[in-house]
């Protein structure tokens, strides 16, 4: 059952660190716009509780997804890439274990990926930024679900990369030719928020589960050292978002073309 | 009566946001390990704060984070102070990364891995003084990475060139870093920008290039967050070249 107080102090912890997390901002703000710019914002009130809102929310957020998401995907990741899940218990394992034996891996890497890319705050903020200023020509859901469908391959990418051994920069190199070559033809317009989606997609919702199942598999497929080949599934979420938002700008290009002949 | 309704539909939307993930959990959870959720209460609690804590989030990135960002791009934009606006665009960087979370994890993480790698000794004094460097080296880059991109939005620099010289210089500092480095290097650019410091970058950006004459907010505007991404795993790899 849940026990009320000490759902509260939980709350309480959680509001408190990301007040912690916040104060920078709110001091930097402030200071610059008391001592340099010295001049009042219009709706003072407003904006103050907007911030009052963003912490407000962000601390229900982290804290929702504390009790209900984050120990269940963690020890999810953790139970999946286990060998006694992929073989049983009377099975002999094998010293070097085939790749495609982890397939269940592969599918949750790619449906974590993008479940949790949908979810990302961040993402949400920046998809409606976009809509704004294209004035409508960018879709907010358009551009999540370009994002997250990069993700969603990044992360199942680089946990095939983990279990078969290979050198992480020869993928990241590989994925950084497709990118400069699709800003070559992507539309000018796009190339910018496309490299920016990148770095937005991994935060608060994906990094911790992500997290967790790079050290899985690292720690448990036969020959990997989790201090070594755990890392690297950032950086496939962050490179391949890049290439789908290029990509989905590149096909709606097409299609308007193909309309107008 | 009509904000509780605005709240009630953006309280479904946050809902429908989150519901990929339960589908994802439960199916793997229930078909594919065939084990029992555990703890419903707490599950059907957390999903109801989720859900409340996302949608008052995004009611106050419309009522502060952006009208703040922007009304403070406008201003440093009819002040005409580069300097002043170039040293905010440091501290937003700088201040908002080396208070991160998840850097702080990242760094705990990869002092261990250098230990382990016999890169530095394993004693506790040196680990700590490893991962406080690190954080302060990618704080740094961030700081760098936000001026730099302001000075684009300012100059009308095209961001491809810039980004992809960027890519160049990470594959060669990659064959020289020790291979150690590499792994950590390439993630840290992904975990330094946090919920709060992108929307407020990204209205910056958006509110500098509209309010300066001749820059485009969707061709100049965006772009700071990928700064953000990139300088870390140059400077981290720097570091290591450092250190070791």
């Amino acid at each position: 059952m849940i026990d009320l107080s000490s759902v509260l102090s939980h709350f309480f912890d959680t509001l408190g660190s990301t007040v912690r997390d916040v104060l920078p901002i709110v001091i930097i703000i402030f200071g610059f716009q008391l001592a340099v710019l010295r001049r009042p914002v219009a709706n003072w009130d407003k904006v103050v509780l907007g911030f009052v809102y963003v912490v407000l929310g962000l601390s229900l957020f982290l804290m929702g997804l504390e009790l209900a998401l984050f120990p269940l995907g963690e020890s999810m990741a953790a139970q999946l890439t286990a060998l006694d899940f992929l073989f049983e218990s009377d099975e002999a394992i094998p010293a070097q274990v085939p790749w495609e034996e982890y397939y269940w891996v592969y599918l949750f890497s790619a449906a974590i990926g993008f479940s949790t890319t949908v979810a990302e705050p961040s993402l949400i903020a920046v998809a409606i930024k976009a809509n704004q200023v294209s004035g409508g020509t960018i879709k907010v859901n358009g551009l999540r679900i370009s994002v997250a469908l990069g993700v969603s391959f990044g992360i199942a990418l680089g946990s095939y990369r983990i279990v078969a051994g290979d050198p992480l920069h020869y993928y990241i190199l590989a994925g950084y030719i497709v990118v400069v070559v699709q800003t070559y033809f992507a539309p000018k317009t796009i190339v910018p928020l496309a490299y920016d989606s990148g770095g937005v997609t991994t935060s608060t919702v994906t990094v911790p589960i992500v997290t967790a199942l790079g050290l899985g598999l690292a720690s448990t497929v036969p020959g990997r050292n989790p201090m070594l080949d755990g890392f690297g599934l950032i950086a496939f979420a962050s490179l391949f978002p890049m290439i789908t938002v290029m990509g989905y700008a590149q096909l709606s290009v097409w299609k308007g073309r193909k309309e107008l002949d | 009566m009509t904000s509780i309704l605005a709240m009630f539909k953006a309280m479904l939307s946050s809902l429908r946001d989150l519901l990929p993930i339960i589908i994802v959990i439960s199916f793997f959870q229930l078909v594919v390990l065939q084990q029992p959720l555990p703890d419903w209460g707490a599950i059907l609690l957390g999903l109801l704060l989720v859900v409340i804590g996302l949608t008052f989030f995004i009611f106050g990135l419309e009522m502060g984070l952006f009208p703040i960002g922007e009304s403070m791009a406008r201003s440093f934009a009819s002040k005409g102070s580069v300097v002043w606006l170039l040293i905010f665009a440091f501290c937003l960087g700088f201040g908002t990364t080396i208070a991160e979370p998840a850097l702080t994890a990242v760094a705990a993480e990869a002092a261990e891995v250098a230990a382990e790698g016999g890169l530095i000794s394993p004693d506790e004094e040196m680990l700590e003084q490893y991962a406080n460097g690190l954080r302060l080296t990618v704080a740094l880059s961030v700081g760098i990475a936000i001026m730099l991109g302001v000075i684009r939005i300012l100059k009308g620099w095209p961001i491809h060139w810039m980004i992809i010289s960027g890519y160049l210089l990470v594959m060669i500092m990659t064959w020289f870093a020790p291979p150690s480095i590499v792994g950590i290097a390439y993630d840290s650019g992904g975990v330094t920008t946090s919920t709060i410091t992108v929307p407020l970058v990204t209205a910056l950006g958006v509110g500098l290039a509209s309010s300066i004459k001749g820059r485009n907010p969707m061709v100049d505007g965006f772009g700071l967050i990928a700064f953000a991404s990139l300088t870390p795993m140059i400077f981290v790899m720097g570091y290591g070249m450092l250190v070791h």
